[in-house]
């Protein structure tokens, strides 16, 4: 890491300066690139469109959804919708379980994908990269695969429909982000101040937990959040997994095909809303995996 | 307080290509301000990290007073260090920062402040206890990073280029304080530096390095007038010391070095090296240049060495002239009022006591 005078000062994991510089420069003087922001705004229209409306079914009034043709203004705002929806049966208990299980794997997640980010981020071992790209792999396995044989050995542990049993997928399915994420934070947090500390008196975990931890807890807390988000999002496990202890995406999932319309739009808010915000909280620390750690 | 011995180590990265250190061997006595000296990659750095157990020798012993050190993590070398980058901990006030090491130690609270009020009042942080580092300088960080490695009173203080990251002028200024600080607090200390004016000014002796190995250990002022190799007079000093390549010849008995059409007399122990080419050290400041002809006629008796002035440079304090002999350039420092300019004739009187007479292919001193 280049040595600025003022490292201190950067919220580990920042996004330095010098990493946008250069797209100001390659405006200057570059090709045209008005071609590449046309497409960059259709593809974001593409995305954003779906969630703009539904997040005006959701907010409009119940009769409102079957209006025709649709207008891109909302004409009447009504909480409506969305009372109807968390007071539909299943909703408020199944949106408790989705809580309980992002928690879970949140916790299961750090708790084991933060040394490993570590080790990538501090130590040089044989197969490191190759590790690297192994734990990116493991999100190449198809889950409905999985999720059969998950199936049969959580009912012969007794952990079948329970929430544990949908946490610890999630963990499985997180943790390869995780240890990226945390992996990438460590290399933004200088060896230099845990170095300063094991000359201090430290030993190595002792430099860990006071030094390098603490500097990275902002950045913990963002791959976090990621992990919840992945895992408030997560259907097809958690539809699989449980009959009785379900998720929210679970619930909505298993009753679009016999739940009214205004019920699904207003489920798809429920479900975007946390997920946005979370990203909204993490992307420079996405920028920076992307940016520096996963090349 | 404790001396620190280097035997025989050596060092090679795991995938580096050239040792980081090869067989060097060092001794600092107790209480003295040993300056490791070299340009970048020459592995002071890598000696520095091994006396403080950041990393660890392939071959080799180190012993810290009398204790062998070698294999010893650093927190029980009873060293301290300060970084390049100051490593001042964000996430703790001055006063956490400069009070860490003495609570890793578990010593009692009450015995920490005073130690660490007393470290603050030496570097001037008093007012600056309670901040966090981010709300410093840069050469305040640097303050908190000495007072937190000397509040632990270590046997050894190591610091690696702790000026290097400060502006010029907050760096004029703090090696003056640190060099006061350090012959105040008497502890043995080893100083990593590629300014060879830090070096010069600071240590009570410099080991310069390169490649890996120690060239020359010596007092400041010896590494400067008597440099043991071709590599250490052109590294120390500004400008470098100027090296001439001549042939020794001999001429009624006396030895000569010839410098194109030029000659110098030479020692006598070069008399047996007749016909072998000799390279004359001579720093621009230990040349007399005068703008006449000596008067004893051309190539009288005495020294001087006829040559062309090519480039005239008032530095404020001198001319920096660069010369011509016999298609060789060098370098002399004159009086500002120095009546000469582009191609006019320049006449040069090397001291004779400060010359160095080295053998070109070697690089090394010739002991004269």
């Amino acid at each position: 890491m280049a040595v600025a005078d003022t490292p201190q000062t950067l919220p580990p994991g920042a996004v330095q300066a010098t990493d946008i510089l250069p797209r100001t420069a390659a405006r200057r003087k570059g090709p045209v690139r008005w071609p590449l922001y046309v497409a960059a705004i259709l593809i974001t229209l593409f995305l954003l469109l779906p969630i703009y409306l539904i997040t005006i079914a959701a907010l409009s009034p119940r009769a409102a959804v079957n209006d025709f043709p649709k207008s891109l203004v909302p004409r009447e705002l009504s909480l409506e919708t969305l009372l109807f929806f968390l007071n539909s049966r299943g909703v408020v208990a199944s949106a408790w379980n989705s809580v309980m299980v992002g928690v879970i794997t949140l916790v299961l997640s750090l708790v084991i994908g933060t040394p490993a980010g570590y080790a990538l981020a501090r130590f040089a071992f044989r197969g490191r990269d190759a590790f690297k790209i192994l734990i990116l792999t493991t999100r190449a396995f198809p889950i409905v695969i999985l999720s059969i044989p998950l199936a049969v050995t959580f009912i012969q542990w007794g952990l079948y429909d329970t929430i544990l049993a949908v946490a610890l997928v999630h963990t499985a399915l997180a943790l390869p982000t995780t240890v990226l994420i945390t992996s990438s934070i460590f290399v933004s947090v200088p060896r230099d101040v845990e170095e300063a500390a094991l000359t201090l008196g430290c030993t190595p975990v002792g430099a860990f937990l006071r030094i390098a931890l603490p500097l990275a807890l902002p950045g913990l807390a963002a791959a976090s959040l990621f992990t919840f988000v992945l895992s408030w999002n997560e259907v097809f496990a958690a539809a699989i997994l449980t009959v009785s202890q379900r998720t929210l995406p679970a619930q909505v999932f298993t009753s679009l095909g016999d739940s009214p319309l205004p019920f699904r739009f207003a489920g798809g808010f429920a479900l975007i809303v946390p997920s946005l915000v979370f990203i909204f909280f993490i992307r420079r620390y996405l920028f920076n995996m992307w940016g520096r750690v996963v090349r | 307080m404790a001396e620190i011995r280097l035997e025989r180590i050596s060092k090679t990265y795991a995938g580096g290509k050239a040792p980081a250190a090869r067989d060097v061997s060092l001794a600092v006595a107790d209480g003295e301000f040993m300056v490791l000296l070299g340009p970048s990659g020459c592995g002071k750095t890598t000696l520095l990290r091994m006396l403080a157990g950041l990393e660890y020798p392939d071959t080799g012993r180190i012993t810290i007073g009398d204790r062998e050190v070698t294999d010893l993590p650093p927190r029980q070398r009873e060293i301290a260090m300060v970084f390049q980058s100051y490593a001042v901990f964000p996430h703790m006030t001055v006063f956490d920062n400069v009070a860490f090491g003495l609570r890793m130690r578990k010593q009692p609270a009450d015995q920490i402040k005073p130690r660490v009020e007393r470290a603050a009042e030496l570097l001037q942080l008093e007012p600056y206890l309670g901040r966090y580092p981010s709300q410093l300088s840069g050469g305040q960080r640097q303050r908190v990073a000495v007072a937190r490695a000397i509040v632990m009173e270590p046997s050894v203080l190591l610091m690696d280029e702790p000026l290097s990251n400060l502006d010029a002028l907050l760096r004029l200024q703090f090696r003056a304080e640190l060099k006061k600080l350090v012959q105040d607090i008497k502890t043995t200390t080893v100083y990593v530096t590629h300014d060879q004016v830090e070096a010069l000014s600071l240590g009570d002796r410099i080991a310069v390095m390169r490649q890996g190995e120690i060239v020359q250990v010596a007092e400041p002022m010896v590494v400067y007038d008597r440099p043991t190799t071709e590599f250490v007079g052109s590294f120390i000093g500004n400008p470098p010391m100027n090296f001439l390549r001549g042939s020794v010849s001999r001429d009624n008995g006396h030895a000569r070095v010839t410098i194109g059409s030029e000659a110098l007399t030479a020692p006598t122990a070069l008399a047996e090296a007749v016909g072998d080419n000799v390279l004359v050290g001579i720093r621009a400041e230990n040349i007399e240049a005068r703008a006449e002809a000596p008067s004893g006629g051309a190539n009288g008796a005495g020294h001087a060495l006829a040559g062309e002035t090519v480039v005239v440079e008032p530095l404020g304090s001198h001319l920096l002239i660069t010369a011509a002999i016999g298609g060789q350039q060098l370098k002399v420092v004159t009086r500002t009022d120095f009546p000469t300019g582009p191609g006019r004739p320049i006449w040069l009187y090397p001291e004779e006591d400060k010359i160095r007479w080295l053998r070109p292919d070697t690089g090394a001193a010739v002991q004269v």
